[in-house]
């Protein structure tokens, strides 16, 4: 295979407008991705739990490959399998020093389950690869219904949840003392984050969730220290990897992740230079009039 | 304003302090001392209504305390800030406003007032749109302390406000804070193991350095 044969199959546009209308169900369920995903990382930046995401969804793909054998619902197997694993990080690693090993313990069991379930599958290859590695055009409207709901689960605890989760995240004991429920809110939010995690599997696969679910919040939070402009940010960025992604990979045979990471990734770098600019042109600048005397 | 008689804590079998009997009446400042690990913090948060006494009684503003109340500020044992927070000084201190509050934030022009307000009050104006992960040691600790006294509360607890400060600073804070007494006859509970800066505005003293015996001591 040459060079222009490789850029062929990652690029290929005939037949753009036919194929557009099969993945509008995929290009709502990325929109709505895209809000999730953007605005759970930005939780996810401030409480320092990307490795939390990965373990999750590690155990969100055994769910998965489990429903997959067991021929119910592919869905609600990844759901409960990130349920279980939130779950538990939630209450074994309540202690952020214990979190780590806690997930580290969790996530190559998850996996191997996942590889016992998908080894003992004699169904399409098709749909094996696509828990790991997402997929489009697997969206058919029962599906996105599914997925529609699970989101606005998660976008409405998260908008109730988003101020008094901040002052936990931000300090736990000042928090505790103006009566925020600290311990419970943040049980709650890993159960909405194993949500989170279940409905980005669906589209971009168990192993990138966290382009997802982490590089958006990551690249906004360089640009802005605004609380309500860097979750808007967040939330941009990620629709765009997502619909972009889609938007890109429609034509080929290649699975939609590597394009919603490689879109993500470079967003991430745009934004860590505009950072980078910020900093240097003295984002910590003290304002003139008042110069400490 | 606070009233503790006969109160004392253990954790399991170790008791920190007991028969610990204290008035602190408004506009009085108190400075606590004792050694690591005496239980100066866990008295803060008896105050706080985070803890329970193992025996005895407390009130803070004649009721038992209780969490969330506007009456009682609290500037917590000095912490950096998690990294990544998209936070500014001004939401730091909103947050010692309505940030228990549910639902997403919310533009107030009452709030951003009052938050204007408190920070001009300590001094921390200039960098109020600095994000918090790039304030300074001491800048942070002023942002904490405007946060504690945007509720304009009536007793101000503060756990070792002084740590890790420079003399300048530590004489700053120290000063804003006593001020804060005289100008608004706010309690102070002040927790410190900085003795020279802090005892000249000391009311009272109580030591918790012996940890087994310990009393209010009049200074
Ligand atoms: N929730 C808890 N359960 C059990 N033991 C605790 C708890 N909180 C504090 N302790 C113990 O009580 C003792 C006193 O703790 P505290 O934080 O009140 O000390 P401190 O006087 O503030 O010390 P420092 O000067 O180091 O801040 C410590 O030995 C601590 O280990
Ligand atoms: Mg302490």
């Amino acid at each position: 295979m040459n060079l222009h044969e490789i850029w062929g199959e990652i690029f290929n546009f005939a037949d753009y407008g036919a194929l557009l209308s099969l993945v509008r169900n995929s290009l709502i369920a990325g929109a709505v991705l895209g809000l999730v995903g953007g605005l759970a990382g930005t939780f996810v930046i401030m409480r320092d739990l990307p490795f939390a995401v990965h373990g999750i969804s590690e155990l969100s793909f055994a769910g998965a490959a489990a429903a997959l054998l067991l021929g119910t619902s592919v869905a609600g197997g990844s759901i409960a399998g990130a349920l279980v694993a939130a779950g538990l990080i939630g209450v074994l690693g309540a202690k952020a020093r214990d979190r780590g090993s806690v997930i580290g313990v969790l996530m190559p069991f998850g996996l191997g389950l996942g590889v016992l379930f998908l080894a003992l599958y004699k169904g399409r290859a098709a749909n094996k690869f696509g828990i790991l590695t997402g997929q489009i055009v697997a969206v058919d409207t029962p599906r996105l219904s599914w997925l529609l709901a699970t989101s606005a689960v998660v976008l409405v605890c998260l908008a109730v949840m988003w101020r008094p989760l901040s002052f936990a995240s931000l300090d736990p004991d000042v928090a505790a003392a103006r009566g925020v429920p600290v311990r419970a809110l943040s049980a709650v939010f890993m159960l909405v984050l194993g949500l989170a995690v279940a409905v980005s599997v669906q589209i971009v696969g168990a192993l990138l969730v966290l382009a997802l679910i982490c590089t958006p919040a990551a690249a906004a939070v360089r640009v802005t220290a605004s609380p309500v402009l860097m979750p808007l940010l967040s939330a941009s960025l990620a629709t765009v990897s997502v619909v972009g992604g889609i938007l890109l990979s429609i034509g080929s045979s290649i699975p939609i992740s590597p394009y919603v990471t490689t879109i993500s990734f470079l967003l991430y770098g745009v934004c860590r230079a505009a950072g980078a600019v910020r900093t240097r042109r003295g984002w910590t600048a003290r304002r003139p009039d008042t110069v400490p005397t | 304003m606070i009233a503790l008689h006969d109160a004392a804590l253990s954790y399991g079998e170790r008791t920190l302090w007991r028969g610990l009997t204290l008035h602190v009446a408004a506009g009085e400042f108190l400075v606590v001392l004792g050694s690591n690990g005496s239980g100066k913090t866990s008295l803060l948060k008896v105050l706080l209504g985070l803890q329970r006494l193992s025996a005895g009684t407390v009130t803070v503003n004649g009721r038992r305390p209780r969490r969330g109340s506007d009456l009682v500020g609290y500037v917590p044992q000095h912490k950096s800030v998690p990294p990544h927070t998209p936070l500014r000084a001004r939401d730091l201190v909103r947050m010692g406003i309505d940030g228990h509050r549910w639902g997403p934030w919310r533009p107030q022009g009452e709030t951003r007032r009052r938050v204007e307000d408190v920070l001009g009050d300590v001094g921390a104006a200039q960098f109020a749109d600095v994000p918090v992960e790039l304030l300074s040691g001491g800048e942070l600790q002023r942002v904490r302390i405007a946060q504690a006294l945007a509720t304009d509360p009536r007793i101000l607890l503060c756990d070792e406000p002084l740590a890790s400060l420079d003399a300048e600073h530590q004489q700053t804070v120290t000063e804003l804070i006593a001020r804060r007494r005289r100008t608004h006859n706010t309690a102070i509970v002040f927790v410190t193991h900085e003795t020279a800066n802090v005892l000249p505005h000391a009311d009272r003293v109580l030591d918790l350095a012996a940890p087994h015996d310990s009393a209010a001591l009049p200074a």
